[in-house]
């Protein structure tokens, strides 16, 4: 999933400073698995913005909806009926992608309430990690199943490097050395040797270094 | 503002502290009648959100009451409910409300007399803190229309 | 004794010479004067010096640009290129350029990450790791070709080309496996994290030996000279893939005139290098305290230098 994290309260106060009324659009894809942007976050947040600018003298009206997900074009369909003219702003609690959506969609400021952290998942309650780079071109086959390119602090791809000591990232010591983990578990399968070999250069084209990416699926095109 | 009378909404989990309410009311045990009761089937009911509302709508003070640590009838709810509190403070504080007009408190169904003392506590605390910022200036709320398509 | 390039260092190691390379940082401003002093203060003691890029992610002048001072002083240097900071087109451009101004030797390594410097919010590149780069020099010098496959049609950079080793990280089996890697890639020297635990070390050499790998690259064994033993500390604590054990951060406190005792310890250090089979010389990375180094070459006894 996305994971996203809600910037912090000060700055949405500030950013939606000069509106009246606006409305505030939840997402109930990933950022609502990840406990930041679903149905109950923009309450909270609704709710401490309305507390806050009372307390200033300078009432928000809010109006709140949660849509199934910020990222269909059929989703942002059902924000039609609330985007209407005495909406000052809209502010998203989506990700990156459910801002830029609604902002496509509608001619009306729109403002980001999150910061869109990267792709990852649950490792326990309250806790998400990254997992994937989105470089493009998986890898994972080769690795065991870890992917040196995030998981590395440095995207290393020819093993760790002289930084990696007791299993930790010299970044962090908190932090997991991707390429020890990868080391284990290639131990573990008896394929060292496949670390041996060295792995050329990647095309990083087919990442983000080649521009903004698009996918099309004409088997599944409509029209 | 001579004669502030807080309200001090406390939300009681139906194990401990609104037994304990019942009990210290048999008991003929006198508490501050600011106390406005929610019963919950668990402290671990109450979220942010129900915290929140409550200062929105007008509470000077808020607590949440649940049992011992470690006796929750289900077992984890009360230690969710302190972490979910502690949350709320933050906010709190952010908002300029202020953390210390929220409260986790734990107790025991038998524990009567300590319902009264804690709700004499909060009376005596928010006394001292004085109304919440919300409360202590005439502005008009404006309405809130809550809405959740597509569900 | 025929040799691929036009360097000293490896004329010095073919000829089977102890060679002794050291290091001079760059500084933290656009004046050449320092580097300059410090190549002549250490010209007739050391075969070569290594010019530092933007070490611990700290900005300062080009390693390439002060390496040109220290050769204009009569010292050969030896660049070095991080894959921190450039892709793999600004790696080759400096490649090329570098050796157009007379450098002919490489260290390729992947270099600090940036949330150590001075600039930790900067973006980092990492476009190709430190074998690859190495493979990348190598084909440039012996296939002419770029990275791309491209060829180079004439005046292909003939560089010397270094990597590093760090028998003190983790996970220690890997750490033979990955020199052998930057081997295979066309690592003609190596040199090793700074070494005070002489133990691991010398477990390292002889895994290293058993598959051969001192015959097939010349390994060059780094050390830091210690100044007290709060320094040997810091090491301990703070610098990532250091490997410091007590007794010689002990060593240094007791010891009435400490920095005598690190020059004394560097000297031990060398003199026992010396015999392990399989080192072909040594890097004194004296960071910050570049004048010590005539005093512990001449104290190892491996003053005068030899010329070609």
């Amino acid at each position: 999933m996305i994971v996203a994290e809600n910037k912090p309260f000060h700055d949405i106060l500030g950013l939606i400073e000069d509106a009246k009324k606006i409305l505030i659009v939840g997402c109930g894809g990933c950022v609502a698995v990840c406990l930041s942007g679903g149905e109950k976050e923009v309450g909270v947040l609704a709710s401490a913005l309305r507390m806050s600018r009372k307390k200033e003298g300078n009432p928000l009206e809010t109006v709140e909806v949660t849509l199934p997900r910020q990222c269909d074009p059929e989703y942002m369909d059902m924000l039609k009926g609330y985007v209407k003219e005495d909406i000052d702003c809209i502010l998203s609690l989506g990700c990156g992608v459910g801002v830029q959506f609604i902002a496509e969609r509608f001619s009306k400021w729109v403002i980001p309430a999150q910061n869109t952290k990267f792709a990852g998942g649950t490792i326990a309650h309250g806790i998400w990690e990254e997992r994937c780079g989105l470089c493009g071109e998986c890898i994972l086959y080769k690795t065991g199943g870890i992917c040196p390119i995030i998981r590395c602090s440095k995207s290393l791809l020819n093993g760790p490097c002289g930084g990696s000591q007791n299993g930790k990232c010299e970044v962090d010591k908190n932090l997991d050395c991707g390429w020890q983990l990868i080391y284990d578990r290639m131990k573990k399968f008896g394929k060292l040797d496949l670390l041996l070999k060295i792995e050329p250069p990647k095309d990083w084209s087919k990442s983000r270094d080649g521009g903004p990416r698009k996918v099309v699926r004409e088997d599944v095109k409509i029209s | 503002m001579s004669e502030f009378y807080p309200k001090i909404v406390a939300f009681c989990c139906y194990y401990c502290a609104y037994s304990a309410a019942d009990l210290a009311g048999s008991m003929r045990l006198q508490y501050p009648s600011n106390i406005r009761l929610v019963e919950v089937p668990c402290s671990g009911r109450v979220d942010v959100l129900m915290i929140l509302k409550a200062f929105e709508k007008g509470a000077d003070g808020v607590y949440v009451a649940g049992c011992l640590e470690g006796d929750c009838h289900f077992l984890k709810g009360n230690y969710r409910a302190k972490k979910r509190v502690l949350y709320a403070k933050k906010i709190l504080d952010e908002i300029g409300i202020g953390g210390e007009r929220l409260e986790m408190f734990n107790l025991s169904g038998s524990s009567g007399p300590r319902f009264a003392e804690i709700a004499e506590e909060m009376v005596t605390r928010i006394s001292k803190l004085g109304p919440s910022p919300l409360n202590s200036r005439l502005v008009s709320f404006p309405n809130c229309k809550d809405a959740t398509a597509g569900n | 004794m025929t040799t691929k390039t036009e360097s000293k260092l490896e004329k010095l190691l073919a000829r089977g010479e102890f060679v002794i390379s050291g290091e001079i940082g760059p500084p933290k401003h656009a004046g050449p004067e320092g580097i300059v002093k410090h190549a002549e203060n250490l010209k007739k003691y050391i075969d070569a010096a290594n010019i530092t890029d933007n070490q611990t992610a700290i900005v300062r002048m080009s390693s390439i640009a002060a390496a040109f001072h220290v050769l204009r002083s009569g010292l050969e240097p030896v660049i070095q290129i991080t894959c921190r900071d450039r892709n793999r087109i600004g790696i080759q451009s400096d490649l090329l350029g570098a050796y157009s101004l007379g450098m002919r030797n490489v260290l390729c390594l992947s270099g600090d990450h940036q949330s150590f410097g001075n600039h930790p919010t900067a973006k980092n590149v990492y476009d190709i790791d430190s074998i690859q780069e190495i493979k990348l020099v190598k084909d440039m010098r012996d296939s002419r070709k770029f990275l791309c496959g491209e060829e180079i049609k004439q005046n292909e950079p003939r560089y010397f080309i270094g990597g590093v080793a760090n028998p003190f990280a983790d996970p220690l089996e890997f750490r033979v496996a990955r020199l052998e890697k930057k081997i295979n890639a066309g690592a003609d020297f190596i040199q090793t994290q700074a070494i005070f635990d002489m133990g691991r070390f010398e477990k390292w050499m002889e895994m290293v030996r058993k598959r051969g790998l001192h015959e097939r690259t010349n390994i060059i064994a780094g050390l830091i000279p210690l100044k007290s033993h709060k320094a040997a500390r810091y090491m301990q604590k703070f610098v990532s893939g250091m490997l410091v054990p007590d007794e010689i951060v002990y060593r240094l406190e007791k010891a009435k005139e400490p920095q005598k005792e690190g020059v004394e310890l560097c000297v031990e250090q060398i003199k026992h290098l010396k015999q392990i089979e399989g080192i072909k010389g040594v890097h004194i990375m004296a960071v910050a305290w570049e004048e010590i180094i005539p005093t512990i070459v001449e104290k190892a006894g491996l003053f005068p230098r030899p010329s070609l």
